[in-house]
């Protein structure tokens, strides 16, 4: 048996045998890195949109008994501690209807994100690495797609099928493919010219097991860190939608319907009622763009150590 | 005498230039590859050396079946491999193999070991769980590696480990053939030696051939048992490699020898017999194609291109001098 | 003659983490070279070969500081001096040479202009007189038809061309010591050998002293007078060429030596086992023992110091340790 050196297998075991006895490690190490702000703001809503049903004092759909109508905030003159945040024109809980208000722009957030993120990746990848007529068509497509003014389609294909929160979370899919399918096509057109695919492809691989087993786990970095970053975007154009009153439809609180309802009070001085509702989208698109700026440059120098 | 393994016959690739996407006019064509008549035989090693543009890329690329001929045959154990359909064709895709020369890009990051090494094998054969394992880790044992690091990812390793995966991937299959292009080139000079004495050792144990291909004249004529010289496109002498070393007849490989290194500081006072760079394939010159830059040619050579011919057993050679 | 270059104990570390991890990247390191010499600066990557050159033309990363010993350019100590001085220096006196020509080469300026400027700057030269010293240049690493191609631009050229443009716009400033990183790594055989010819002629008629950086031996015997062998940020071996290439002292030497194919030999080629070390987790002692045929428990945990085998042949090894020598002959006897 030719000399290979024992140095080096004992230290590849080594390695393996410390890779598992620590998971742990990995945590740690990811732990050490964590950007503390966007996720500051974001774990309490995350927390406060799941656990809305036990936090939230009211019903956010109906009036509170006994409670009068545009109650200000309880460190006003004319607020009490009945209605924390003050009430809305129905007499419905503000905070209530605050905290399933993040519930909504979160979960339409992310999955509005998830569904156009893999139609996205899903068509860059195809249109990359099959290239030909179908790069042509989709890339076309993708070039007419983005000539549509974006919100300006959404609420086109909102009035078409009618508001419900998840017909909302298909439209913003649809509407927001665009851009993963360009970034990854292009990431694809350069890793098919990676020679593990050429040798995967020489060994007899199918297509699908080429794009599968190579090609899209090396994208998924890229889709994540696009995702991330658009994640903000959905969420607006949720509130968006719901502001011109083909989101989320009433009674369901909704943060840009919220904005709407309390638009016309604003002049009369009970700023309350938009005042909030617009933090929550500024400081969760906030978080999520941060979140998303880190997660890009933590993935990037690794994304070019492949 | 056996058959050969591999036979490329008269092989021809030219790649169309034209202008513009619009117009398409052809402009004309790179002959990439012009006439090139190989063979190698099972258990051997066939050096494939030339500088840049002399088509040895190609020649891989057409083996590999990543590009097809414009004209001439390529034959596996007989077969023309362009005429090879499904079954047939997956049989030579798992008999033929190949090592690139970046370790750093020839394993896929997110995979394992295990699971790149075994590709092939799932790709080609309908083994079990377990007895793929068995042959992942008799593979990683062929190359001098232990079977428990077909747990890690490519990350973890160095360059001549990365390799060495590389080369336990390729013969995992039962391959019959390799085609390592510049395999050792990227790695560190210490470790070159270790993977050239594996691949050696690799040989004897399992009987594979390998087409080598490389640049450094000294590292492939040690491993290989025959050489071929290529020269924009042509393959302009063929000779066992020891016998090319004590007797290099076409003018280029002259060239190519006194262009050397030499491993000896007293060896240094060989005058370069050669000038200038190698000329475009786009529109290569007249005749012997090495006329230009030749320190012996002569009026014929302008015109009329000399055709290879055995000059003395096993050793032939395309030039008018003989 | 005096000495150019002298590099006496240098150290330059990388550190990282706020100083937490430190990269012993040049540790110890010591040579000389006169005028027009050429030594050959031998290891693979990681060794500290890169570095070292840096060090010498001030041009080292953040992350690295010299944190000990001298560099004497010319009699002058050029570790201390101020990013201003050195720039007069770099370019002047000292030129260096990389391994990659388009990333040393600006591809929106001229040839002309690229070779002109350190003329131009160091030696304030204008006009026609500049544009001779141009097609001299040129012609010096035998760039044919020099004044039509210095109007082209670098994409306008081939490789080994390109190649030779840097070598011109290294010795435009007039240097007296040129730096050659790796030069040919990237060139064709013919083209290699074409350009270390180029690089002969220029010292030959310049007088320039040559530090040539390689991980190829067979540069080393052809180019240079003198070379070092790198392990691990130390020299652990340097003398003449030839004293090295017929009896090499250090194991690492004679392995490098015996893994090198030979032309026209089939002999097994020695493989070293192992893997060159990691700068930021050295082995005890000397830092090839776990790759070395001749290990002793010495090796382990001590590390050897220079010795001398010759007047201007050193290498650090406890095989030449007179006490080793006397106890192994004992001990075989």
């Amino acid at each position: 048996m030719v000399d290979i050196s024992e140095q080096t297998n004992a230290a590849a075991v080594a390695v393996a045998q410390r890779e598992f006895a620590s998971v742990g490690r990995r945590w740690t190490s990811l732990a050490r890195g964590l950007p503390v702000l966007p996720l500051a703001i974001l774990v309490p809503f995350i927390v406060i949109a799941l656990f809305a049903d036990w936090i939230a004092p009211y019903d956010p759909t109906e009036p509170i008994a006994g409670a009068k109508i545009f109650e200000p905030p309880f460190w006003m003159q004319g607020g009490g501690t009945r209605a924390l945040l003050g009430t809305d024109f129905q007499a419905r809980d503000l905070l209530s209807r605050l905290i399933f208000g993040a519930r909504v722009s979160l979960i339409v957030g992310v999955t509005g994100t998830i569904v156009a993120g893999t139609i996205g990746t899903a068509l860059g990848i195809l249109s990359g690495y099959l290239g030909g007529w179908v790069d042509q068509v989709i890339m076309r497509v993708t070039d007419a797609w983005l000539a549509l003014p974006a919100l300006v389609f959404a609420i086109f294909l909102a009035t078409m099928l009618g508001p419900s929160m998840w017909n909302i979370v298909i439209i913003l899919g649809l509407v927001y493919w665009t851009r993963y399918a360009r970034v990854i096509r292009g990431e694809v057109l350069s890793l098919r010219e990676r020679e593990f695919v050429k040798l995967a492809e020489i060994a007899g691989g199918s297509r699908t097991r080429v794009i599968f087993r190579h090609i899209l786990p090396n994208v998924l970095n890229s889709t994540m860190v696009l995702a991330s970053l658009t994640i903000g975007v959905v969420i607006i154009a949720e509130a968006s939608l719901s502001f011109l009153g083909v989101g989320v439809p009433p009674p369901e609180p909704a943060w840009g319907s919220m904005l709407a309802d309390g638009r016309s009070m604003l002049m009369v001085g009970d700023w309350w009622l938009t005042v909030f509702p617009g933090l929550g989208i500024l400081l969760v698109v906030l978080a999520t763009q941060l979140l998303g700026d880190w997660l890009r440059v933590r993935l990037d120098p690794q994304l070019r150590n492949m | 005498m056996p058959a050969p393994l591999l036979e490329l016959e008269n092989l021809q690739k030219y790649f169309p230039v034209s202008t513009g996407p619009l117009l398409r006019r052809k402009l004309g064509w790179i002959k990439a590859v012009d006439g090139v008549d190989l063979a190698v035989w099972p258990g051997e090693t066939l050096g494939l050396i030339g500088e840049s543009g002399c088509g040895k890329t190609t020649t891989s690329k057409l083996i590999l079946l990543q590009e097809a001929p414009t004209a001439g045959a390529i034959r596996f154990g007989g077969e023309d491999i362009s005429r090879l359909q499904n079954q047939e064709l997956m049989r030579y895709r798992r008999e033929v193999q190949v090592v690139f020369q970046d370790p750093y890009s020839s394993l896929s990051p997110r995979m394992r070991v295990g699971d790149i090494v075994a590709e092939p094998l799932e790709i080609h054969t309908d083994l079990s769980r377990e007895a793929l394992h068995e042959r992942v880790a008799e593979v990683l044992e062929l190359v001098g590696l232990q079977p428990e690091v077909a747990r890690l990812f490519p990350h973890e390793f160095s360059g001549g480990q990365r390799q060495r995966i590389a080369i336990a991937r390729a013969l995992a299959t039962h391959t019959r053939l390799i085609v390592l292009d510049e395999p050792v080139s990227a790695l560190d000079v210490s470790i070159r030696a270790q993977i050239m004495n594996q691949l050696e050792h690799l040989q004897q144990t399992l009987g594979v051939s390998y087409l080598f291909i490389g640049h450094d004249l000294a590292t492939v004529a040690h491993i290989s048992h025959r050489i071929a010289v290529m020269y924009l496109g042509q393959i302009v002498e063929l000779a066992d490699s020891l016998e090319l070393c004590a007797r290099p007849l076409h003018p280029y490989t002259q060239a190519l020898f006194t262009a050397a290194l030499p491993s000896h500081p007293d060896q240094r006072h060989e005058k370069l017999t050669i000038a200038g760079e190698v000329p475009s394939a786009l529109d290569p010159p007249s005749g012997c194609r090495f006329h230009p830059r030749c320190p012996h040619a002569m009026p014929q050579c302008a015109h009329e291109a000399p055709v290879r011919k055995e000059v003395a057993p096993q050793h032939t050679v395309a030039c008018h001098l003989y | 003659m005096a000495t150019l270059l002298r590099v006496s104990n240098l150290q330059t570390y990388y550190s990282s983490f706020g100083g937490a991890r430190v990269v012993k990247a040049v540790d110890d390191v010591s040579f000389t070279l006169e005028a027009g010499e050429t030594i050959g600066l031998v290891g693979e990557s990681g060794c500290g070969k890169t570095t070292t050159c840096l060090s010498i033309v001030g041009l080292l990363p953040s992350a690295a500081r010299v944190v000990g010993g001298s560099i004497e350019f010319a009699g002058e100590e050029i570790t201390t001096k101020r990013p201003r001085e050195m720039r007069r220096i770099r370019g002047r006196q000292i030129a260096m040479i990389l391994q990659d020509p388009m990333a040393s080469l600006n591809p929106l300026f001229s040839i002309y202009t690229q070779v002109a400027e350190p003329a131009y700057y160091h030696q304030a030269i204008r006009g026609r007189p500049l544009r001779q010293r141009v097609q001299e240049l040129l012609r010096a690493v035998r760039i044919p038809s020099p004044e039509v191609r210095m109007r082209e631009y670098p994409h306008q050229m081939s490789g080994g061309m390109r190649q030779r443009v840097v070598g011109a716009i290294a010795m435009a400033g007039g240097p007296k010591l040129m730096i050659a990183d790796e030069p040919t790594t990237n060139l064709d055989v013919t083209i290699q050998a074409q350009y270390l010819e180029v690089l002969k002629e220029i010292q030959q008629e310049s007088g320039v002293a040559l530090i040539f950086v390689t991980h190829n031996l067979g540069i080393v015997a052809k180019m240079c007078d003198k070379m070092a062998v790198m392990y691990a940020g130390k020299i652990v071996e340097q003398g003449g060429v030839r004293d090295l290439f017929r009896s090499p002292k250090h194991p690492y030497t004679r392995a490098l030596l015996g893994s090198m194919p030979k032309l026209g030999s089939k002999d097994p080629l020695y493989a070293i086992p192992g893997h060159p070390p990691n700068l930021a987790q050295l082995p005890s002692g000397c830092a090839f023992h776990p790759r070395c045929p001749h290990t002793m428990p010495r090796c382990v945990s001590q590390e050897p110091d220079d010795r001398h085998i010759d007047a201007n042949w050193t290498a650090r090894c406890w095989l030449l340790d007179r006490q080793v020598q006397e106890e192994y002959a004992s001990a075989i006897a």
